[in-house]
């Protein structure tokens, strides 16, 4: 039996004997050592082109310009000025996020009343699908030509009286950045939370109404709280996904916005104190740290969801 | 809430829509002169750009980079899954986490981290839009599993291979003339995912200092907001057209398929 290898890689001769002993059920799922070979290609990639970078960068958080072992990088990661971009990034971050999973809610309970085949409700779900990748370069530049010092938007204003740069707006500071920023947070909050809202069946609040619940209370006691994971869960995705930009707030503001990532790379470029090389590695731990565990937090919860979620 | 009352709901899907179509305008109209005084709207922004000093060649460079990432992507994953799914069911927890890494990543994080451990490596691979191509597949690796894992779920993999195999078909042919066929529309997704991700990726290639398109439009924008507009415009439809593709595709299968493969797509993707 053991000569019996039909499937292996190399693509070994199959004969008839053989097939029939792999039609035998509760064979085919049982995996046995060798079959680990397959997924030595993938292993080796991954290890390769994303492990090495990453453990690059987790031990060089820890050496000083010489190489010796130290904390000196990820404690002054967190010490001015870096605190400060720390501080200015999560609250982007929080605030990107909480509008823009309020406001994407909003917009999807606002479209799902609508007829699911119409018009309306297929136009939101194809433009969220495309919009919510829409970051980066382009969307920066998007805005420069809205509400840039020449943008379309800024003119209209103008000569209606309202001078936006006498009145502080600028799209590289915090309001800007939100304004931008929600361009693509709340497609992403869409494609998210359209799936759980769909989920809902219209059965669970007949249901409860038949019961005597109130619209109110059925929402208070059913709905509120089978939506309120995937919410919690679409906050936490907009926020790591807000805290990991980089080339739109560089665009907008020519690198020089205080974000961790535009600091992390200041610092790639030269930019940086003798004696403090390894500080981008410091705030890239950081920032590794802070992702993952919004990251990890965001599955369990979507795993929740996926429980009623069918 | 708005949903029971039209009025208020037009309301507030006419503000939505202002929001997220007057940028568009605006650059739209910005790409068409419209921005300069006394002047009509004019397509000469759009047919100069082809004189710009290496529009043509950063271009042409990030076409072959996307080119390149879809085969080795495809290459790459969609043997792996289909073994995964095929002999190893109970790696599949593992190897998804695996593949979702690159979102706890930033893309600002990963160019650090390529300066510092492939360092000793050759300059023809690392100093060269090589490395890109390689980091670009990692990139793409959260929702090219979610594509390819869903395909591969929809169909009955084991029993399809089986006959194959005792047919006669060797894995490799298996898997080229019996799988690759039945889930053409989720290799299909991945491979324009990742053709879009590879076309507008901007983070990595301008840290690693390397020439590719979108590098080059924020540097002509240094100059002339015109045509870095322009330009980004020209990177936005390329990529709304290969996005649109997909929702297309996506529109065959059960609806609840892309949907759940979109959610977890974007993160890390590099912006």
């Amino acid at each position: 039996m053991t000569a019996v290898r039909v499937d292996a890689p190399a693509g070994a001769d199959t004969t008839a004997p053989a097939a029939a002993f792999r039609f035998r059920p509760g064979r085919r799922s049982r995996s046995r050592p060798l079959d680990l070979l397959g997924l030595l290609p993938f292993a080796v990639y991954v290890g390769v082109f994303l492990g090495a970078p990453a453990y690059a960068v987790l031990t060089a958080a820890f050496q000083d310009d010489q190489g010796h072992v130290t904390l000196s990088n990820v404690t002054s990661a967190l010490q001015d000025p870096y605190r400060q971009a720390f501080t200015t990034s999560i609250e982007l971050s929080v605030i990107s996020a909480v509008l823009g999973a309020v406001l994407g809610l909003g917009l999807a309970i606002a479209v799902s009343g609508a007829r699911r085949d119409g018009l309306v409700h297929r136009a939101v779900t194809t433009a969220s699908g495309v919009l919510a990748y829409f970051g980066g370069l382009p969307l920066a530049f998007v805005f420069l030509a809205t509400l840039g010092p020449q943008g379309l938007v800024t003119k209209w204003l103008d000569s209606a009286g309202y001078n936006l740069t006498q009145h502080g707006f600028v799209l590289w500071n915090m309001v800007g950045l939100v304004l931008v920023y929600l361009y693509f947070q709340i497609p992403l909050m869409l494609l998210v939370i359209f799936p759980a809202l769909d989920g809902l069946r219209p059965q669970w609040e007949e249901a409860a109404r038949s019961l005597g619940a109130s619209r109110f209370q059925y929402w208070l006691r059913v709905g509120g709280p089978l939506l309120l994971p995937p919410f919690l869960g679409a906050v936490l995705l907009l926020f790591a996904n807000a805290f990991a930009a980089y080339a739109t707030a560089y665009a907008l503001s020519t690198g020089t916005v205080p974000l961790v990532p535009i600091q992390i790379g200041s610092v790639m470029s030269g930019n940086v104190l003798a004696g403090q090389q390894n500080i981008g590695n410091g705030l890239g731990l950081w920032m590794i740290v802070i992702v993952s565990v919004v990251v990890v937090a965001y599955t369990l919860l979507q795993r929740r969801t996926a429980r009623w979620l069918r | 809430m708005t949903s029971r009352l039209p009025v208020g709901r037009a309301v507030v899907l006419v503000m939505f829509a202002a929001y997220f179509l007057v940028p568009l305008y605006a650059a739209v109209d910005f790409t068409l002169g419209g921005s300069r005084r006394n002047m009509g709207h004019t397509l000469s922004i759009w047919t100069g750009l082809i004189h710009q000093d290496g529009f043509t060649e950063n271009l042409m460079t990030s076409l072959k980079i996307a080119a390149v990432t879809v085969v080795l992507l495809l290459v790459l994953m969609v043997p792996t899954m289909a073994w995964l799914h095929l002999r190893l069911p109970r790696m599949r927890r593992l190897v998804e986490g695996i593949c979702l890494l690159p979102m706890a990543i930033p893309a600002v994080v990963i160019a650090n981290g390529i300066l510092g451990a492939f360092k000793s490596w050759p300059e023809a691979i690392t100093g060269s839009w090589w490395i890109l191509v390689f980091e670009y597949v990692v990139l793409a690796l959260p929702f090219t599993y979610r594509s390819l894992d869903a395909g591969l779920s929809a169909i009955p993999l084991a029993t399809m291979v089986e006959a194959a195999r005792s047919l006669g078909a060797s894995w490799p042919v298996a898997l080229w003339r019996v799988v690759v066929p039945n889930i053409r529309t989720a290799i299909a997704s991945a491979g324009i995912l990742g053709a879009a991700l590879a076309l507008g990726e901007f983070t990595i290639a301008h840290l690693l200092l390397l020439d590719t398109f979108p590098v080059w439009t924020d540097q002509a924008g240094q100059q002339d907001g015109e045509v870095a507009i322009t330009a980004a415009m020209l990177i936005l439809f390329l990529s709304w057209l290969l996005l649109m593709l997909v929702s297309h595709l996506g529109r065959g299968r059960k609806a609840k398929k892309p949907e759940t493969s979109g959610k977890k797509q974007k993160v890390g993707t590099g912006r």
